[in-house]
Formats: structure tokens, C-alpha cells, sequence
């Protein structure tokens, strides 16, 4: 029996090393490509000329102006994409989880519905939907915000829900409700302290989901980050592929921090020391 | 969907089932949900609305079928067979890999740093858009992409003798594999962390082989999870536009591609309707792969929770 087990454990290691490795190389040969494109310099030499001009913003902002203005654009609108979904989400789950739970399927289906619905096809029906967004806010590129928030519905959803069923909302706001809060302060001092994690995982969510978003922004003729790297690689290709990389590996951190802030918060939380 | 609207225009509980507090017609409560509602309403519902209704919309308005009809010319059924063969063969792909590395983490440390490291990876690469894995694999595969040069100078060998691949359908394939991978690996690894190591060892106990194990245990519980892993992933393919929009260099070989020349393209008179028919066909596919999906992950749910 002990044979057996160390037998199987062995087998399986090398299982595991040789399916990390193959797989290994067959994901990272295209990062370390991206890496060699972004450095090959004349005549076989090693470069760091595309990259200086990565981290020279002001020179940046000069030569490619059309990058410039998709980073900006995107990051207004990971702002806003991410604080619209939250001031949306938060408090209807909240509420409907406290005092209309017969909608909670409903708007468990609506949540989840944009994930049967491709972006492409969402575009289509939204052209129309954007010519009236038009006349009343504006051609902003900023306006996406509202595309986007129905694309981070699925996800931030779960999340928030998924947090929501490890606490017991109901005690804790009928407590604070009997000790004569009121319902913003319930939100803000009871709910939402007690749900950190879930919101930041919806935030964090929202923001890989708006920094990646081509098809939207691209058919709606707005500007963003991926529609900047989409039109520079027909005149830079080697620009475009320095923005990609490094656009990969900033969403690769930030997916990480989120695995290690879910963790932390709920150590802390356990501490007694966030509140 | 009648559901929605039936819920939110009458919100009364239905007479048959006797409710907390009684059936009340109107309550104040439900104004806090407006907010969501309206929004959904408008960016939501009425973009959908919009896909069904112009599909049956004819030029001069009126009812019509000539758009659905119209999804039967060749280019459309080729672009809808092209789709599916190359959403099809991603996925499966996708699922045999991304399931074997799934297993392959799961079967290290719960909380270690590779799985951690893996887990993130994979969340980059599923979802984090086509664009910059487009130009991701024109680095490494392009005409001077660094895999391409050093075969030619190096090894003496040209990828590209037969044609440039890259930029048409199997060079789709294979990015499509590339984010396919990691979203196998994330969908997959619940159902494996539910399968216990006491069932491994009751099946050992009893005298069965690794084979056994895997042949009567846990491949029928994994069974339906793999399936319904490989039918999201097909989905997910099906739906992509970003990498297909930013590599194919000429035509419109999938119905994405389509149904952009179609929004883009000057329309032909009689014809502005098409796009939105074969967003519908695209909205059927999914959805019927959806269903089967959440048919599938009831299933598993049963033993794999």
C-alpha cells in the first residue's frame, strides 16, 4: 500500500513537471518573443530604444499621440466603469437580498444574461442606443462607461454575491437598524466594511475587463487602449508590441494582488484591526 | 425575459402561494431596485430589443423574414461553419490541455506559489482581451516574428513556404488556443478540487489500478464538468472578435468579421439588416450552448460541491 501511494506520487510528479514545462514554453515563447521584438536592434544588437520611449511619457505623448489618448481614455474610464458598477450593483443586491428576495433570481439572471450575449452582437443592438447617448451626454469617449458596466455585470456580480453569502447581512443591519441607523449609514458603516474584499474583487475585475476591451470601443468609433494598440500596429509595430507586453503583464500584477488582497483582508478582518 | 418585465410591473406574489405579510400590490421597497432596472433597460434589454426586432425588420420598415433568409447565402452558411469548426476545435484543444495543467496544479501545493502564480497567469491570458495576443504571436510568429526568424537563419526552416498562415484561420487556432488554455484551467479546477483523495485511496483499498480509478471513479464525476468546461469554451471562441478583428489581415473568414463589414461597410440598398440577423444566429448559438452548459454544471454540482 505504502508502495503503491509512493509509486503514484512519484508518477505524478513527473506528470506535473512535464505538463508545466511543455505548456510552460508554449505560453511564455510568445511573452519572451514580444520581449526580443520590443529590444532587436540593427544588425542584431540588443536595444532599449523602444522602451525608453515607453517611460518618457512627455516623449511618448508627442510621437504617438493616438497611444496617449487611448491610455487616457482608458484610464478615465476604469474609473468610471468600475465606481458605476459598484454605486449600481452594491447597494440593488444588497437591498434585494434584505427586502425583495423574491427578485433575487431575477436579477441573478440579468446579472449573468451579458455572458449569452457576445460583445459583438451587444454592439449591434447598442449603435442605436449610442446615437441617443450622443445627443444628451456627449461623443466622449468617456461614454463607454455604460457598455462596460453591463460587460462587468457578470463578474462583478459574483463576486459581490459570493460575498455577500459569507456574511449574515440580515443580523447585522436589523442590529444596526435597532440601534436607529439608517439605511446609508447601514450601507456604509455595517454592509460595506464587511464585504471589502468582494467589492475590491468586483473593482479589480472591472478593471482587467475595461483595460482589455476592444470590440466596443472599436465598432462604436471611441477611443481606448486596445484600439490604440490595434491602429499603431499598422504604423509601429514594434510600439504596439512594447504597449501589448507591458499591458499583459500589468493586468498579470494586478490579478495577483488580487489573490493575495482577498487573502490579507480576511486575515486582517479576523485580527479585528480593519473596521 | 417576460419574466423580468412581468416581475417589474407586477409585483404582486402569485394568489396560490401565501407570502410573508400578505399580497401587497406596491411597495415602497421596490424603488430601490429602479436604478438597476432602468439601467439594464436601456443598455441592456433595449441593445437586444433592438438584434431581434431588426432581424425581422425590412427596409422600408414592415415585418420581414428576408434577413433570416438571407442567413442561408453561402458566405454567411461558410462564415457560420467557420465559426463553429473553429470554435469546436479550439475548444477541444483548450479543454485536453487547460484539463491536464489543471490537473497538474491541483495536484501540488493548495497554497502555493505556483498555483497562485498559475491561477493569475491564467485569468490574464482567458480574459484579458485579443489585441495584445494578437501582437503577441506577430512577435513570435510574424514574417520577422522571433520564432519565424530564427527557424529561417538558424535552423533552415521556413514556416511560411506553404503560405502565410498567421493571419488566416490557423493562425487563429492557434491563438484561440492560447486563451482557451487558461480558461479551461479556471473553470476546470473547482470540479478537480472537489474530487477527494479518499476516494482514490477507497478504490485503491479495494484492490483497483490507477486505470480502474479513473475509469469508474472519478472519470464519470469529472465527466460532466469536462463537457460542460469544453461547451464554455466553445462559447467564449464563438464570441470572440478582438484577436480575429486585430490578426486577419483579408476578408471576413467568421461571422464576428461579418458582422463588422456588415456595420462598417457601406450598406447594400435592402441589405442593412443582415447584421443584425446574424447577430441573432449568433445569439441562438450561444444560447443553446449556454443552456446545455447550465444543464451540465447541474450535474456536476451534485457530487463535485
Amino acid at each position: 500500500m505504502a508502495g503503491l501511494v509512493r509509486r503514484r506520487v512519484r508518477r505524478q510528479r513527473i506528470l506535473r513537471w512535464v505538463v508545466v514545462t511543455v505548456l510552460g514554453v508554449f505560453f511564455l515563447l510568445p511573452l519572451f518573443a514580444m520581449l526580443e521584438f520590443t529590444t532587436r536592434g540593427a544588425g542584431g544588437t540588443l536595444t532599449a530604444e523602444t522602451w525608453r520611449t515607453f517611460f518618457d511619457w512627455r516623449q511618448l505623448g508627442e510621437t504617438y499621440p493616438v497611444l496617449w489618448a487611448g491610455m487616457k481614455a482608458s484610464f478615465g474610464l476604469v474609473i468610471l466603469s468600475v465606481l458605476l458598477t459598484l454605486l449600481l450593483l452594491v447597494p440593488t443586491v444588497v437591498w434585494v437580498r434584505l427586502r425583495l428576495p423574491r427578485l433575487r433570481r431575477t436579477v441573478e439572471f440579468i446579472c449573468l444574461l451579458p455572458l449569452t450575449i457576445p460583445a459583438i452582437v451587444l454592439v449591434v443592438g447598442l449603435a442605436p442606443v449610442y446615437a441617443w447617448v450622443v445627443y444628451f451626454v456627449g461623443g466622449s469617449s468617456l461614454t463607454l462607461t455604460f457598455a462596460y458596466t453591463i460587460l462587468a455585470l457578470p463578474f462583478a456580480y459574483r463576486a459581490i454575491d459570493a460575498g455577500l453569502s459569507a456574511i449574515d447581512v440580515r443580523t447585522l443591519t436589523e442590529a444596526a437598524r435597532g440601534l436607529g441607523a439608517g439605511w446609508a449609514t447601514v450601507m456604509w458603516r455595517v454592509v460595506l466594511p464587511n464585504m471589502r474584499s468582494a467589492v475590491l474583487s468586483a473593482a479589480f475585475i472591472t478593471v482587467a475587463l475595461v483595460l482589455g476591451e476592444f470590440t466596443i470601443a472599436s465598432l462604436l468609433n471611441r477611443q481606448n487602449l486596445q484600439v490604440a494598440i490595434d491602429q499603431l500596429g499598422k504604423s509601429s509595430a514594434t510600439m504596439s508590441i512594447a504597449v501589448s507586453l507591458a499591458a499583459l503583464v500589468l493586468a498579470f500584477v494586478l490579478l495577483l494582488l488580487l489573490s493575495f488582497a482577498g487573502r490579507g483582508l480576511r486575515r486582517r478582518q479576523r485580527e479585528g484591526s480593519a473596521s | 425575459m417576460t419574466d423580468r418585465t412581468t416581475l417589474l410591473v407586477d409585483p404582486a406574489p402569485t394568489p396560490t402561494t401565501p407570502r410573508r405579510r400578505g399580497g401587497r400590490w406596491f411597495s415602497r421597497d421596490l424603488l430601490g431596485v429602479v436604478p438597476f432596472f432602468l439601467f439594464v433597460a436601456v443598455f441592456l434589454v433595449i441593445p437586444t430589443l433592438v438584434v431581434v426586432i431588426g432581424s425581422f425588420g425590412g427596409t422600408g420598415g414592415g415585418v420581414t423574414l428576408d434577413n433570416l433568409a438571407a442567413l442561408g447565402d453561402d458566405y454567411i452558411v461558410d462564415a457560420f461553419l467557420r465559426s463553429i469548426a473553429l470554435s469546436a476545435v479550439t475548444a477541444m484543444l483548450g479543454a485536453i490541455f487547460g484539463a491536464l495543467l489543471a490537473y497538474a496544479v491541483v495536484t501540488g501545493r493548495p497554497d502555493g506559489v505556483v498555483r497562485r502564480a498559475v491561477t493569475a497567469a491564467c485569468g490574464v491570458l482567458a480574459q484579458f482581451g485579443g489585441v495584445t495576443l494578437a501582437f503577441a504571436f506577430i512577435a513570435t510568429l510574424g514574417l520577422s516574428g522571433f520564432v519565424t526568424v530564427f527557424l529561417r537563419d538558424q535552423v533552415g526552416i521556413d514556416i511560411y513556404s506553404g503560405g502565410v498562415w498567421l493571419f488566416d484561420l490557423p493562425g487563429l487556432v492557434l491563438v484561440y488556443t492560447y486563451f482557451q488554455i487558461p480558461l479551461m484551467v479556471i473553470v476546470f479546477l473547482p470540479a478537480l478540487d472537489g474530487i477527494r483523495p479518499q476516494w482514490r485511496e477507497a478504490a485503491e483499498s479495494l484492490g483497483g489500478s490507477t486505470w480502474y480509478y479513473w475509469r469508474r471513479v472519478a472519470g464519470p464525476l469529472l465527466a460532466p464538468a469536462f463537457l460542460g468546461a469544453t461547451l464554455l469554451l466553445f462559447a467564449n471562441a464563438f464570441s470572440a472578435y478582438a484577436t480575429a478583428a486585430a490578426l486577419v489581415s483579408q476578408g471576413s473568414p467568421i461571422v464576428p468579421l461579418q458582422i463588422r463589414s456588415a456595420l462598417t461597410s457601406e450598406v447594400i440598398l435592402g441589405r442593412e439588416n443582415i447584421g443584425k440577423a446574424m447577430a441573432l444566429g449568433m445569439v441562438v448559438v450561444v444560447a443553446v450552448v449556454m443552456w446545455l452548459y447550465a444543464v451540465l454544471q447541474r450535474r456536476t454540482s451534485r457530487w463535485l460541491d
